[in-house]
Formats: C-alpha cells, structure tokens, sequence
C-alpha cells in the first residue's frame, strides 16, 4: 500500500501558526459543539412553539405550523444554508443586507439560524406528535376544571408530551450535531472542516479523519447517556412503555 | 436589489435539468436500490443466530449513523481508491470517477438506516408467522424469503420511501467534492455569471416541489394501504 | 406391536435456568390414536406440543417421532417437520397470499411437487374442510373459523403422520368452534394420528382414545377417555373435571 502512516502527525505544528493539528481539531471540536448548542435552542424554543400550534384547535393556526414545517422540511439542509447565507442578504434593505455581509461571524451566524429553523420543523413535528398521543381525555379534564389553553398546554399537556418525545428528540439533538458538519460549505470552521484541513496540509488522511470519527462517536455516546440519564429522572411510575 | 433575472434561469434550464439533476436523479435511484438491498442483507445478519457476524453488523450500523454524511463522504472518497487497490492487486490506489465515489458512498451510508427500517419491521411481524412456516417444513431463508420479507416490505414501503426522499436531499451534499449534480450545477452557474440570488432560488424551489409532491404521494399511499382489503 | 408415531421418554424442559417448565414428562402416542391433552393454565401442555416438532428445545430427554430421534446428529428437522402436521392458536395464515397460495407454498418449496400437483391436492383439501368458494381470497377476509379451517386443510396438504392441534379452537368466538371441531371430528374418524391440546372435553367424549392430564408441567393422569370420564384415577384430574363440567 502506498500510504505512509504517521500517528505522531498530531503532535505536529499545523501551517496556520496556532499550535498543532490536535489544536486544530480541538478548536473544531468547539465550534462544532457551541454550533449545534446555539442551533438546538432556536431549534427547540420555535419547533416547541410550532409544535403547539400544530395542535390547537384552530384551522387557520394549524395551517400555519403545517406551512412551517412542510416549507423547512422539504429543502435540503445545504440548501438553505446558501439561501440564508448568499440570498437573505440580498432580500433585505441594502444598507441591512451589506452590514450582513460584513459580520465577522458570518458563517457561523448562518450556520445557527439556519441548521436552527431546519431542525425546528422536526422539533414542531416531535412535540405535536407527543401532544397527539396524550389521551383526548386530558385536554377535556383540563377544561372542565377551569384552566385556559394557554394553561391547559403549560402545566397539563406539554410536561407530558416531553417526557415521550424524549427519546426521538434525543435523536435530533445528535442529527443537529452531525448537521454543523454542512457548513463548512460557507467556511465554518467546524470539525469535519478542521480534520479535512488538517488532511489537505499534512498528507495524513486517515489519520486525520479517524480523529474526527472518533471524537464524533464520543459525542453520540456522551450524548445518548446523558439523555439516559434524563429520562430516567423524569420517567414518572407506572406510566408509559417497558 | 437589483432585478430578478428570470432569463438567467431560463438559459440554464438545459444545463441544469440535462446534467444537474439527472445526476441527482440517478444516484438517488441506484442509492436507494443498493442500499435497501444491502440494508436487508444487514437486517438479516443482525436477526441470525450467529453473533459474530450479527455485532459485525450491528457495529456498522451504528457507526455509520453516528456520523455526518459529509465526514463519510470524505472517507470513501479517499478510502475507496485504497480498497480498490487492495482488491485487484494493483500497484497503485485505483481511480474512481465521482460518480461512482458517490454511489458507493451513498449505498454504504443509506444501507445503514434502511436496514433500521427493515429491522423494525421483521420485528413487528408476529412470531407466530414464522412458527407456522418452520411447522410446514419450510427453512428459515425460506421461511424469510416466501413469508417474513414480503410482510415486511408491504408494512414498510411508506417508511422507505420517506427514507428515499430523504436521499434525494442528502445527495445535495456532492457539493462538498464539486461533482456536478443539480445544486452542484447551479452553483457554477451562479458563480460564472455572478447571479446567486436567482440560482440558489430556483434550486430551493424546485426541490421543494420534487421533495413535497413525492411526500404527498406517499401519504396518499399510507392511506391506500391502511385500507384491509 | 408397531412403533409408535410419537414417544416422549422423560423430557425435562426450562425456559429460564432453573424453572422448569416440563418435569420428567413421558408420553406415547400409536398410529391412528387420538390423544387429547388437557389441564389447568400453566400446565405445560403446549409447550409440550410445540417441543414434539422441534419448535421448542428440550434439555433432558428424548423425543422420537415416525422413527426419528429430534436430537440425533443427522436429523433433517425441516423435512421432519414436513410431517408432523400443526395448527396453531392463532391460525397463522401468511396474510399476503391467498388461501390457495396458503396451501401450495410448502408443497411445492419443501415437498417439490409441481404447482399443478399442488393445487390440484388442495382444492381437494378445501373442499374437505368446506372452504371450496375461498380459494382465491385472501386470510384478511376471512372470520376466524374459516381460516383455522384453511390451517387445518394447509397442515393436511404435506400428508403429515401425525396432526398436533394447539388450543385450535381458544382464540375462536363460540359460535365458530363447532365448525372447527367437527372438521377435527371428521378427521378423527378417518384414522389420522392426533395429539389434540384443548379445553374442548365435548370434544374428547367423541373421538378421544385416550386422555392426558397435565398440571404444573406433569401429566398427572394419563388414561383411556372412559376411565378419565367415569372414574379419573387421581384427585387432581377429579377437581379439574369437576370444574370445568360445571357449565
């Protein structure tokens, strides 16, 4: 085989001057991290407040969360990452549109808001589906004793319904994860950009893209215990599945 | 904002549909073929008694869905002219053209979550089904073959299709190796003649026309099948 | 004395180390016999019944059927199976082929019979269990009755040696069950081989040669059916009898 292995390559100062390739891959690591937190929050805050809206018994606001979801779900994420990075800019006023394009953290602003509204259309999905499975029951006691929908959904249904979408939404939590890696398509400076940099200076391949493998099955395993954990701190007894 | 130029798009037509998305078509059809193909070959093994080929299999499943597309895509590519190397012999890493990187790429990494699709459906046939078959002699591959698979993929077809629908926008990410399908296509379009606004629009709009008509259609078809007949 | 189609010598079966569910369990059933197996919930007697064609692995013991040694190095389980004919609680019909399909499916896979063959034999099947016109549907537009008669004419359709019925009738609506006994009646009388699990003691008055008791993985009594209906020779088969003759 022609390829020349060199695990020590790690420990090798990188071209750009900041420390060595592991540094590089450390400071991805971050950016990837802090991407996905950002994103996951704005992903989470409007899919729970679409999600909602999904379920309301009113046509027209119905219509509106299906609209939401229907229009983020059916574009690739890639895509719409270029439409907020090269066309939103362009939509706005122009003096908005070039203060836009001057910010400093472009990428990773884009990077937030986009994977952020991509993943809030399966968030909204989660959460309507978790409403819908709650006995009908629950909405009508809830009524009848007295609460408005408002309250109906803060204290009755909405404990309930994220306690069963626990696991799926543990699931897009990592998929958000995974996502950051498509920025690097408008220069964030995530992980998987990092490791094939640090493949494009060194030589080293598979040296470069194992590290990356391996700290992203870190993450999934950090992650998924961590959601373990939580789920079973607030599994109430004798209710819900094995 | 300077004007909207419809004429740009109407000239790239030809380029974008004849080259772009055939491209695009076409991987997502091979993709979906060979990796629900070999998604089942993977569910299978993961049902079999043996257990070292089941963790094998349970190992690359789980390691593909942990990572990005992207980082796997970046894999094969530079992995794939190695192991064709090693199977034939040569002397040197064998070629591969785009195409065919992104082709095997997708199949590796499409398999993974279509054999979780198939799985869950094994696992939702009764037991009694396939007591019944062994009671009438039939071995177990006949008694998957003839009994088990046919339930399985009947129960599961709008899953899988959903599944293929996502393939169809994950191949959008090529673009990470500047292959030329659909969105690659726009891209250099937008970039020789300076108008992105136009061409990352008209991409945008029509997957979303491809992407939601097909997703009608298979709700439509989740709705047929429902219906005992 | 010809060799029996079934002996069961002290089989000893768990399912979880250290519970057992079926203690030193020995049974013979001749050609032409009709045995019925019956007992409280729990009593073992189907796992019993699926142990006999190897559905079920037994720990201790020895199963013969036609001959054969289930635990013997050289054994074609398969091609056994293929002659120990089964009907299940559930029916088990394959739901995505039609009630001829049912029948012909192991014919032609397993015994190698051309499709022709096949149909042939099992139309004559159907019309034996009187489902002639349900040919070509299928199980999902069937009641329950009628597919447990499809099962029986599909476990017919391998000319099996011996039939093993699993509580055929328990899952059925009352007023199905007669049309699922007196198939099972007409075949008794036939002279086919049977080891019957079921409740059904109507049943066993009529064509039983014998009666088996089970209770907590043993059979508690084993005896001729007018010796189990007139004088059963144990306490517990007394009590059991007595409770379920009440109604």
């Amino acid at each position: 085989m022609g390829y020349h292995w060199n695990w020590g390559i790690f420990w090798e100062p990188s071209p750009e001057g900041n420390g060595t390739y592991l540094d590089m891959l450390i400071q991805g690591l971050w950016t990837t991290l802090l991407t996905a937190a950002c994103a996951w929050a704005i992903a989470l805050t409007i899919g729970t407040v679409i999600g909602v809206l999904r379920t309301v018994p009113l046509r027209a606001v119905q219509w509106v969360a299906v609209a939401w979801i229907e229009l983020f779900r059916n574009m690739p994420v890639l895509v719409q990452l270029f439409l907020w990075y090269f066309v939103f800019p362009e939509v706005l006023p122009p003096s908005w549109g070039v203060w836009l394009k001057q910010l400093p953290n472009a990428a990773f602003l884009t990077a937030v808001v986009g994977i952020g509204f991509f993943m809030s259309a399966r968030v909204a999905v989660q959460i309507s589906s978790g409403i819908e499975a709650l006995p009908s029951g629950q909405r009508a006691a809830a009524t009848a004793l007295g609460l408005t929908t408002a309250q109906t959904y803060r204290y009755v249904l909405l404990p309930m319904a994220f306690r069963i979408v626990l696991p799926p939404m543990t699931s897009d939590l990592l998929s958000t994860i995974k996502t950051t890696s498509i920025a690097l398509t408008i220069g964030l400076g995530e992980l998987t950009a990092r490791a094939r940099a640090m493949q494009e200076f060194s030589y080293q391949v598979f040296e470069a893209y194992t590290a990356a493998t391996l700290v992203y099955l870190a993450i999934n395993l950090i992650v998924t215990l961590a959601a373990r954990w939580l789920e079973a701190r607030v599994r109430l007894p004798g209710y819900g599945k094995a | 904002m300077s004007s909207f130029d419809f004429e740009e798009i109407h000239r790239s037509l030809g380029y974008l549909f004849f080259d772009g998305m055939r491209f695009t078509l076409t991987l997502t059809f091979l993709a979906a073929l060979g990796g629900v193909v070999l998604g089942t070959i993977l569910a299978i093994i993961r049902q079999s008694g043996s257990r070292l080929l089941s963790s094998i299999a349970a190992g690359y499943v789980n390691l593909v869905r942990a990572l990005p597309l992207v980082l796997v895509i970046f894999w094969f590519y530079f992995l794939v002219p190695y192991l064709g190397q090693w199977l034939t012999g040569a002397t040197r890493p064998v070629h591969v053209g785009g195409f065919a990187s992104a082709l095997i790429t997708f199949i590796a990494f499409e398999a993974a979550y279509f054999s979780e699709i198939v799985r869950a459906g094994i696992a939702s046939i009764p037991r009694g089904q396939e007591a019944a078959a062994m009671a009438l002699g039939l071995r177990s591959s006949q008694a998957m073959r003839y009994v088990i698979l046919p339930q399985v993929f009947r129960i599961m077809l709008p899953v899988l299709l959903t599944q293929t629908i996502v393939l169809f926008q994950d191949t959008s990410l090529v673009y990470v190796l500047s292959i030329t399908d659909f969105l690659g296509a726009a891209a250099q379009i937008a970039e020789r003649d300076g108008r992105l606004v136009e061409m990352y629009s008209f991409v945008a709009v029509v997957y979303f026309v491809f992407s939601f008509t097909a997703s009608q259609g298979v709700r439509r078809l989740r709705a047929h099948i429902a219906v005992p007949h | 004395m010809t060799a029996p189609v079934i002996q069961i010598d002290h089989v000893i079966k768990s399912y979880t180390a250290g519970v057992p569910v079926l203690h030193d369990v020995s049974l013979t059933i001749a050609r032409g016999e009709v045995v019925v197996v019956c007992g409280p919930s729990g009593s073992g007697k189907s796992t019993l019944i699926k142990c006999v064609n190897a559905l079920e692995p037994i720990q201790h013991g020895r199963i013969v059927v036609d001959g054969q040694d289930l635990a013997s190095k050289g054994v074609d389980l398969p091609r056994l199976r293929a002659r120990v004919g089964m009907v299940f609680q559930h029916f088990e019909l394959f739901p995505h082929m039609r009630v001829l399909d049912n029948l012909c499916l192991a014919q032609c896979k397993v015994l190698g019979r051309p499709r022709a063959d096949a149909e042939a034999r099992s139309e004559a099947l159907l019309e034996r269990v009187g489902m002639t016109a349900f040919a070509a549907k299928y199980p999902g537009a069937l009641s329950g009755g009628q597919q447990q008669r499809v099962a029986i004419a599909r476990a017919l359709a391998m000319d099996p040696v011996v039939m093993l019925f699993d509580e055929a009738t328990s899952a059925l609506d009352p007023e199905m069950v007669s049309e699922v006994l007196d198939v099972m009646v007409e075949l008794a009388r036939s002279g086919m081989t049977m080891m019957v699990v079921t409740h059904e003691m109507g049943f066993a008055r009529k064509v039983a040669h014998r009666v088996v008791f089970m209770d907590q993985g043993e059979i508690a009594e084993d005896s001729p059916r007018e010796i189990f209906f007139e004088a059963p020779r144990t306490e517990r088969a007394r009590e059991f009898l007595s409770k379920i003759l009440t109604y």
